[in-house]
């Protein structure tokens, strides 16, 4: 099944490829990955998408609490959670495709940013799914380049991850 | 007044009390070479092989309660030091290795003898540091320290560039450490521990399982307490032998791949396991799901949570520093009067006397070849079983495990975990500088010896008069067995020609060597190593062992514990004569 684990980890040289080497030598998956300093300088959060049995994801995160830069890591699954992911696609945005890109944009509350005679570039958040269906809804052949961040996942409601 | 980076690093070491450094000089450490120079208040050792620096400090801290400490200098210095910290790392040894760095300014230059040692020594370290800013030097010591010694212990690496050691401040040493991301877990849940009581009273069939955390967690008193309070059969792993003594009625020997039949048989059909420091790993258990097919209620008692649940699912997880948790269980046992139920423990004990009978260590004697059991058993007479053994890898170290009955934790020093051969010279050397008044044996094969044997020139110079007991049988013995049982005794490449005149590389070496090959010898051999005239000298002895001898029991890959490979005597021998639905509770 699929986890989103929420991870603080002091910022320090290093850290993160604790974490990655933590994965790839006990065989664990990452789906995604995406990590910023908090509003506390010396802290940094991680997210981690990753997929396994109960008995894998309980293994991983006592693996991650072994970590000794590690402070904390909550599943979020285990609750009610919001996540949240940044896609920027370019796609091409010429004769009947450019109304069409844009219809499809504002139908998917995403927001054109960058403007050429040929191209658009679409500015979309959410949940992965909605930014898979995206994909999905327009036609292949005009996908030039897309680029996205990863899911980031915070708990719902007084539920709160910090030191 | 402000000091260089390296008299701070030897500072450091001073106030953590350290006696002995062991290492070996390179570009990136002089300035930290030189600061020893101008002190006096611990010692280097001068190795002659960074591995072998690194496993001797290691079986520093194995025979002691201390820090063992290693430096090398960069790059090959550094890449040398690998296989002793995965050592060290797999068996959970404290242990701080300091490696020199080139300079921060040629960090990722590919500079003269630079190596990654962060990145090379990550997955094998519990923690390592990079030290950039002098600052912070003092202070990345007393972490490393802390880090290396405390909950599940293990090898910490700091990584020094050059320029820090040559740079100077102010040296102050913190006095305390607090680290927001690490709190090792001390006391146990008391739910949890009272759980454990009342499972232990519903036991019919109780057993306790003991490993490497007992010994490293100093709590081999209480489980030898746990064990005679309610009186139930115990078995050690490799790694926690010694935990209770084995001479101890209730010590049914070692489990695991070559354990003795009634420990495997009674880790098979127990019904409540208590493990403690132990980690269910496969060369003890074998497959999870055969050694489940006996259903059994388990308590597992470990420092690390991630060693709960890994392997097997347990129903009594109890997170915490073994002596906090055997004592806080101890103590609720006697308050409460929770104890087995006597007849069915009494039946149990019954079941294990039948399945001791056979006595699974008996071979063959011989009086035209060396038997290696037979030479084990010599020295735990000769030694009174109050030696220090350390051991390479092979057969000979299962057979030292098997027949050397230890009586006390940190008293066996070996490989266990990354089963590493050249270990036990190197490590012999350590536990003999930790423990200058003991009688302190290695037991090898002439395959492992020969992969540190250079040490030999390292005992000299710091006489280290330990034993080295070769039990030399001209195969790569513990290959040779498995080729026999797997590979239709095609022996690829596992037997050692061209060897050496160990008796002669001995005495080159300044040693005393001896060559036995007759088995009356044996005896008046090792009285004469280790009596009086010899006390004070390196003595190798190169015992000329039966070729075709095989460790047994052994259970082969796959297998249950309760489908051992027999020695001839109980070949064929029932291993399932147990019947899960008799109720002992109403025999007696
Ligand atoms: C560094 C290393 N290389 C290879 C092995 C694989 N190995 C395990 S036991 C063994 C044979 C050891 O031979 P010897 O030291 O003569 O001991 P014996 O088994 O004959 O008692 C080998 C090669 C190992 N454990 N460590």
């Amino acid at each position: 099944m699929r986890h989103i684990l929420s991870i603080l980890i002091e910022n320090e040289a290093g850290a993160l490829s604790r974490v990655t080497g933590l994965f790839s030598a006990r065989g664990y998956n990452i789906d995604s990955l995406t990590v910023q300093t908090t509003e506390d300088a010396t802290l940094s959060r991680m997210t981690i998408v990753t997929h396994g049995s109960d008995d894998v994801i309980e293994q991983i995160t006592k693996q991650l609490n072994k970590l000794i830069e590690v402070v904390k890591v909550i599943d979020l699954n285990e609750a009610e959670h919001i996540e949240r992911e940044l896609m920027l696609i370019k796609v091409r945005a010429t004769g009947k495709d450019r109304d069409e890109m844009k219809r499809m944009a504002e139908i998917f509350r995403g927001r054109i940013i960058d403007v050429t005679e040929k191209s658009y570039t679409i500015e979309l958040t959410g949940a992965g799914d909605k930014l898979d269906a995206f994909i999905k809804a327009i036609d292949p052949a005009v996908i030039l380049e897309t680029v996205r961040t990863g899911a980031s996942g915070i708990g719902r409601g007084e539920r709160i991850l910090r030191v | 007044m402000e000091i260089s980076g390296a008299e701070i690093v030897t500072r450091c070491l001073q106030e953590e009390g350290v006696e002995f450094v062991f290492g070996y000089p390179g570009g990136a450490v002089l300035e930290i070479y030189d600061a020893i120079f101008k002190q006096d208040q611990f010692k280097h050792v001068l190795v002659r092989h960074e591995q072998a620096a690194v496993h001797a400090a290691d079986a520093y801290s194995r025979s002691s309660n201390k820090v063992g400490v290693a430096l090398v200098t960069s790059g090959p210095g550094a890449t040398n030091a690998i296989t002793g910290i995965a050592t060290a790392y797999m068996d959970s040894i404290p242990m701080v290795v300091l490696s020199g760095q080139v300079g921060t300014p040629v960090i990722g230059s590919d500079a003269f003898q630079e190596v990654d040692m962060v990145g090379c020594s990550r997955p094998i370290v519990k923690h390592n540091f990079l030290v950039k800013d002098v600052r912070d030097l003092a202070a990345t010591f007393k972490k490393a320290f802390y880090i290396a010694a405390t909950g599940r212990p293990g090898p910490v690496v700091i990584d020094i560039p050059k320029d820090v050691t040559m740079t100077k401040c102010v040296f102050e040493y913190p006095k305390s450490v607090s680290i927001r991301s690490y709190n090792p877990p001390t006391k146990g849940h008391p739910g949890q521990i009272k759980k454990a009581a009342q499972l232990l009273s519903e036991a019919k069939r109780p057993f306790i399982y003991v490993g490497g955390g007992a010994v490293q967690g100093g709590a081999g008193d209480l489980v030898t307490e746990l064990v005679k309070h309610l009186n139930v059969p115990c078995t050690n792993t490799l790694m926690g032998l010694g935990a209770l003594d084995g001479t101890d009625p209730n010590f049914v020997g070692m489990l695991g791949m070559h354990g003795t039949y009634e420990a495997n048989l009674a880790m098979q059909y127990c019904d409540v396991l208590i493990a403690i420091g132990a980690r269910f790993d496969d060369r003890v258990i074998s497959v999870p799901s055969q050694f489940l097919s006996n259903p059994k209620k388990i308590v597992h008692i470990d420092v690390d949570p991630s060693s709960i649940a890994k392997r097997v699912k347990v129903d009594v997880p109890i997170v915490g520093d073994v002596r906090h948790v055997l004592t806080d269980l101890i103590a609720v046992l006697k308050e409460t009067g929770l104890k087995p139920n006597p007849d069915a423990l009494g039946q149990w004990w019954k079941q294990i006397d039948e399945w001791r009978k056979p006595n699974c260590l008996l071979y063959t004697p011989s009086t035209e070849v060396i038997k290696p059991q037979h030479v084990i058993e010599t020295l735990w007479k000769v030694t009174n079983g109050e030696a220090i053994v350390t051991s390479d890898v092979g057969q000979h170290q299962m057979w030292a495990a098997q027949y050397y009955k230890f009586r006390r934790p940190k008293q066996w020093i070996n490989s266990g975990g990354l089963g590493t051969m050249g270990f036990g010279l190197p490590a012999a050397m350590g536990a003999q500088l930790a423990n200058p008044d003991a009688q302190v044996a290695c037991v090898t094969g002439e395959g492992s010896i020969q992969m540190n044997i250079q040490e030999l020139s390292t005992c000299k110079q710091y006489h280290t008069p330990v034993k080295v007991l070769s039990l030399n049988n001209r195969y790569l013995g513990m290959v040779r067995q498995w080729q026999e049982f797997f590979y239709g005794t095609r022996y690829s490449e596992s037997y050692m020609d061209a060897l050496p005149d160990f008796v002669k590389i001995a005495e080159a070496y300044g040693h005393v060597g001896f060559k036995v090959e007759n088995p009356a010898d044996v005896e008046p051999v090792l009285k004469e190593a280790f009596g009086p005239s010899l006390k004070e000298r390196l003595v190798f002895i190169d015992f000329r062992t039966d070729q075709t001898e095989n460790v047994f029991p052994m259970i082969q890959n796959g297998k249950g514990l309760n489908q051992m490979d027999l020695p001839a005597h109980m070949r064929g021998m029932q291993q399932v004569p147990f019947d899960n639905n008799r109720d002992y509770g109403n025999l007696a």
